[in-house]
């Protein structure tokens, strides 16, 4: 909502400057947005009189003019402009005017001949954006000789006021004006609307079909106007510093009825219209082309106003084309309404329309205006384009028109909301500034709302007007009090900072990256995986949900590979969305990747490329925090986004919960990545799930280490093979560590050495080597029973 | 037997000029080994007279005994000295750096989540999660949102079908929160949320922390102090203003946002705060009667207050950053500007 400073001032002036005023309208919670100076800074421009008009001697395109600025002698000067003519009245730039962007106005000579100022358009002067056609001609009674700016009242500004979906009743000037004398406690003087006396019985029908969507329609002819009259300059200037184009005088004075009332209204051409207006649901199949020239397929959802040959207009939304005013138009059918807000409410948008008026019946409008909106604007109409009213035709449904009742306030509810007791004067005086009108009874008040305030009718909604007037700076500031309760700690279970963290001192640098993804790069890297679409994406780039960290990561790691980075490591956490709507999954996941030097480039270290260990290492310490790294599995398996031979799926306790690999070189050369690179996903309740340790008594006996080398088939994993050795190896076992893995010359082709480090020790008493050489046969018996495996000699 | 002193005086000269264990040694050898000089003397007291022999034998002993204390004094320095050259050789240059992995980081939207999730779990708030595609109910309708109405249109939303949708808020989970638990509650819920919105200030998904309090009693006065020993907190600034502006949203009521004197300029006005001196930084407000109902809480009963407030704002504030979509870019650079 925009509108002009003097304007409003009209209506209320408080002893407030401009900012100071804007302030108060802020605080009152209508957001300022802005303040701008309705002009652009320049002096020294005066109204002037075209007094003579020959053609420039040595230019076509240039007149040499007399003119009048009031001065006593005429002064020549030179213009352009084709538009200019003997007898116009014209803001005049004399000589040392400055305008607009610090144009200082000089004596010049323009192709010899003396110019002495300059004849201004309006973008000159900074009222009209983008290039004026010709210069700004004035109305004839425009006083030569007075300052341009003081004539107009240019000193004014535009504010503009975001207005949240609740204040409805703001999107007007009577609106806010009540607003600003209820937070400064200054008068408002509405402005009479006199009833206009009808010149003659000339009416046209109006029946009402949708009682629930529009209970209250006004209709009135004006017969044998002249629509091609010009709206007058003051008019024109409200709009135009309210925002608002200058049409034709119909439309103009429906707007401006708006702006002032709050009231949308509509102008119809009279002899286009057959029949009688009918507001009624459309019929499904039913066409309209609106004024915008847009063609719209309409359904018995949509509420329209309609005569004999069928819909004229959305209502409340917008006209149509074939029965709007044009210059051709004689006589006039102008509608008030009120459209019930939900009979209006997405209408607009369904049909990718947002307008004024749908802007204002959506909200709501006040219901009681129509009738005082009907006659403001017959006056305002009738002293344009002439015509003569006929008497006002109303169809009225007080069945349906909005009913506020009274709404109870209880003190103690008041007091305890707001933690501090206002005074009975001060809310009195909210409420009477309001429009609401109060009964006391005991320790509640009875408030009566007035029709505009669609946003009132419960308890809490008196209390914030009383808190918003009152001031909610002025309003205490106290600390809530609660009982302290220690709250339930979870001990085995690792919180996600410490996962995090623990990433972090593991070189690992977070990254946030978007929930949706590119659907090509998803289906390179999760091919087949389904998960949810947008219907309505910024950019087919982000189209689809992530049914994996994995394609947001990559997408950083290429934007960092692209800027010179040559060692990338990053994490990210959040949910991955996977299967169809009907049966998704939202599950939180934690995954990272790795590519480029082992090391960060340095004095003492060398330059080699990370490998699928470098990250193993990275993701076992990870697990290791939950205590339970025991549970887990890295099992040989394929991914399609990962080297077959370098991939493993992540178990824990047998459940697969994650993945850990080289990406496929097939991909990375879809995707222009030339180093390695390493990736893991896993379920972050895997990683989080951990347990609570439980102590062991110390042994005092020595413990026993024996070292064993075996050689199987290179396919063995060392794991399996680690596993059935320790079931074989008996519970004194302790400690085991794998020390070599060895393939190469002394080892036969085909077949590797693995090194295993065995530790007993018994809690209560020393081993003997009896016994130690048994645990070691049985061993070594297991071990070439499953595995195939011999010792080295 | 003359020559005693000048043997001596010999053995003295050379102990002094023996610059290592190894000629020293040898030194020791030649005068006191077994075949030394020195011990060569006593061999030779035999050929004395009865008489001379004990004072000869006692003056050699005394000699040997000086020549001893003397190489044990002389091996000392020797060691010592080895010892200073061994430590100089081994000098290293302390001001290379060490090695060893370097610390990688947080992003900057976690770190600041962390630091509003602390300081709102120093007072007694838990933190609570929910998913991020959510359902009309939660996310509008239990809101006090319903369908149509205008409040719509202040969040665009992504919508996957009719009624499922990508969260534009955290606040369906203080929905989802008052549905599974009894007062008092207090929450904190941080998180992604979406809005269908790319340009210079605005990016499609974003990250929030809604806040709730619900009990007994609870007061718009306490509303107002709970939100300013936040921000007072965060910015680590006693004395920064903060003021309260009567605002809008379906789920509050008294609803305000929350404007702080402008952190970067301190209130005279600059380009970050639009010459106003003051920034937007959160919305906040009573919980509405209807969401209560909607979410199976007696409103006279009980009453409360919920707060939201953008993550990335409160980061770009708090470090300077300058362009919000620096945040999504993953950018290494812009990264470790916060480890
Ligand atoms: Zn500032």
């Amino acid at each position: 909502m925009k509108f002009s400073e003097a304007w409003l001032r009209e209506w209320v002036s408080p002893a407030l400057e401009t900012q100071a005023l804007a302030d108060a309208i802020t605080m009152a919670g209508l957001e300022v947005d802005a303040v701008e100076p309705v002009a652009a800074v320049f002096h020294g421009v005066v109204v002037a009189t075209v007094t003579a008009k020959s053609s420039h001697p040595d230019a076509d395109k240039l007149n040499v003019c007399q003119v009048d600025d009031g001065s006593g002698a005429p002064v020549q000067v030179v213009c352009g402009a084709p538009n200019v003519d003997v007898g116009q009245r014209v803001p005049f730039a004399r000589v040392g005017a400055v305008l607009p962007d610090d144009f200082k106005i000089k004596r010049a000579k323009l192709r010899g001949v003396e110019s002495c100022g300059m004849i201004c358009s309006a973008s000159e002067l900074g009222l009209e954006e983008g290039r004026s056609e010709g210069i700004y001609v004035l109305p004839s009674d425009a006083p030569t000789g007075q300052d341009f700016r003081a004539w107009l009242g240019l000193d004014d500004h535009t504010i503009e006021v975001d207005l949240t979906p609740n204040r409805g009743d703001c999107l007007s000037l009577r609106g806010i004006a009540r607003e600003v004398g209820s937070v400064t406690g200054a008068k408002v003087s509405e402005p009479t609307v006199s009833t206009v006396v009808a010149r003659n019985n000339a009416q046209f029908p109006v029946s009402v079909r949708d009682g629930e969507g529009c209970p209250r329609y006004l209709g009135r002819v004006i017969r044998d106007v002249d629509v091609t009259a010009k709206t007058p300059l003051w008019m024109r200037e409200r709009l135009r510093r309210s925002g608002i184009r200058s049409i034709d005088p119909a439309v103009d004075v429906t707007n401006y009825v708006m702006l002032e009332l709050g009231q949308p209204m509509h102008a119809f051409d009279l002899d286009s219209l057959e029949g009688g207006i009918e507001v009624r649901r459309a019929v499904a199949g039913e066409r309209l082309t609106l004024l915008d020239g847009q063609e719209v397929a309409l359904d018995d959802a949509t509420l329209v106003i309609a005569d004999r040959n069928g819909p004229l207009a959305i209502a409340g939304v917008m006209g149509g084309e074939s029965t709007g005013v044009t210059p051709r138009t004689r006589h006039l059918f102008l509608e008030a309404a009120f459209f019930s807000p939900l009979a209006v409410a997405g209408k607009a948008r369904d049909f990718g329309l947002h307008t004024d008026a749908s802007h204002r019946f959506e909200r709501g409008v006040d219901p009681d205006i129509t009738r005082t909106a009907m006659e403001r604007a017959t006056e305002l109409m009738c002293a344009i384009v002439g015509g003569a009213p006929g008497p006002i035709t109303e169809v009225r449904n007080p069945a349906t028109l909005p009913h506020r009742g009274s709404v109870e306030l209880r003190r103690d509810r008041l007091t305890s909301c707001l933690g501090v007791r206002l005074a009975d004067e001060e809310i009195q005086r909210i409420f009477r500034s309001l429009g609401m009108t109060s009964s006391v009874s005991g320790q509640t008040w009875h408030v009566q709302v007035p029709g505009w305030r669609f946003d009132v009718s419960i308890e809490e909604d008196l209390i914030e007007e009383l808190a918003r007037i009152h001031g909610y700076n002025r309003l205490p500031a106290t600390q809530p009090e609660a009982r302290l309760e220690l709250a339930a700690d979870d001990e085995a279970t690792q919180p996600l900072r410490r996962l995090r963290r623990h990433m972090v001192s593991r070189g690992y640098q977070e990254a946030v990256t978007y929930s949706f993804v590119s659907p090509e790069l998803q289906s390179l890297i999760v091919p087949g995986g389904v998960s949810p679409v947008l219907a309505n994406p910024i950019s087919s780039d982000m189209s689809v949900m992530r049914h994996s960290l994995l394609p947001g990561l990559i997408k950083a790691l290429t934007h960092n590979l692209n800027r010179q980075q040559q060692r990338v490591r990053l994490f990210e956490t959040g949910l991955v969305f996977q299967g169809p709507l009907e049966d998704l999954t939202q599950t939180p996941m934690f995954g990272g990747l790795i590519c480029g030097p082992r090391s960060a480039e340095g004095w003492s270290v060398s330059r080699e490329g990370v490998d699928f260990f470098d990250l193993k290492g990275d993701l076992e310490s990870l697990m290791t925090m939950s205590g339970c790294l025991e549970e887990w599995r890295f099992v040989s398996a394929s991914h399609p986004a990962l080297h077959p031979g370098r991939s493993a799926r992540l178990e824990r306790n047998g459940v697969p919960v994650g993945w850990l690999g080289a990406l496929h070189p097939h991909i990375r050369s879809q995707l222009d990545i030339k180093p390695d690179v390493y990736v893991f996903e896993v379920e972050q309740a895997a990683l989080t799930r951990g347990v609570i340790p439980k102590f062991k008594p110390l042994s005092r006996h020595p413990e026993v280490r024996r070292d064993l080398a075996f050689l199987v088939e290179e396919s063995v994993g060392v794991t399996p093979l680690v596993e059935a050795i320790r079931a074989q190896a008996g519970e004194w076992l302790t400690r085991w560590q794998l020390f070599d893995v060895y393939q190469g010359a002394g080892v036969e082709e085909g077949t590797k050495s693995i090194a295993l480090g065995l530790t007993w020790q018994h809690p209560s008493r020393t081993l003997n080597d009896e016994e130690i050489n048994q645990l070691i046969a049985d061993v070594v018996q297991a071990a070439q029973a499953r595995f195939g495996a011999r010792l080295r000699s | 037997m003359d020559h005693l002193p000048a043997l001596v005086n010999e053995a003295r000269a050379a102990i002094a000029a023996a610059e290592d264990a190894q000629s020293l040694d040898q030194v020791r050898v030649r005068f006191l080994g077994k075949k030394g000089e020195i011990t060569a003397l006593l061999k030779g007291l035999g050929r004395l007279s009865a008489e001379e022999r004990p004072a000869a034998g006692e003056r050699i002993n005394e000699a040997k005994q000086a020549l001893q204390k003397e190489l044990d004094h002389r091996k000392q320095v020797i060691d010592e000295l080895a010892l200073q050259a061994q430590l100089e050789a081994e000098r290293i240059d302390v001001t290379l750096p060490g090695r060893g992995e370097a610390n990688g980081g947080l992003h900057p939207v976690t770190r600041t989540l962390e630091r509003i999730e602390s300081l709102f779990q120093h007072i007694g708030f838990e933190v609570a999660v929910g998913p991020e595609i959510e359902d009309d109910f939660h996310n509008f309708e239990a809101l006090n949102i319903p369908a149509h109405h205008p409040a719509r249109g202040m969040a665009d939303t992504f919508y996957f079908d009719a009624t499922r949708l990508l969260r534009t808020h955290t606040s369906p989970v203080q929905v989802r929160t008052m549905q599974s638990q009894e007062p008092p509650i207090r929450i904190v819920c941080p998180g992604r949320v979406y809005r269908s919105d790319s340009d210079l200030t605005h990016t499609p998904m974003f990250h929030q922390v809604e806040g709730l309090l619900v009990d007994e009693g609870v007061s718009f006065a306490d509303l107002k102090g709970t939100i300013a020993d936040f921000l007072h907190a965060f910015f680590e600034r006693d004395d920064l203003e903060v003021r309260f502006r009567p605002s809008y949203f379906p789920f509050t009521e008294p609803s305000a946002e929350v404007d702080i004197q402008c952190v970067m300029c301190r209130g005279e006005g600059c380009r970050v705060c639009s010459q106003s001196g003051w920034l937007e930084v959160m919305g906040c407000g009573m919980v509405h009667p209807a969401v209560f109902r909607h979410s199976g809480v007696d409103p006279e009963r009980y009453t409360g207050f919920a707060f939201g407030m953008g993550v990335e704002r409160l980061a770009m504030l708090r470090y300077g950053v300058n362009d919000l979509r620096l945040f999504f870019d993953n950018d290494l650079r812009f990264l470790s500007q916060f480890n």
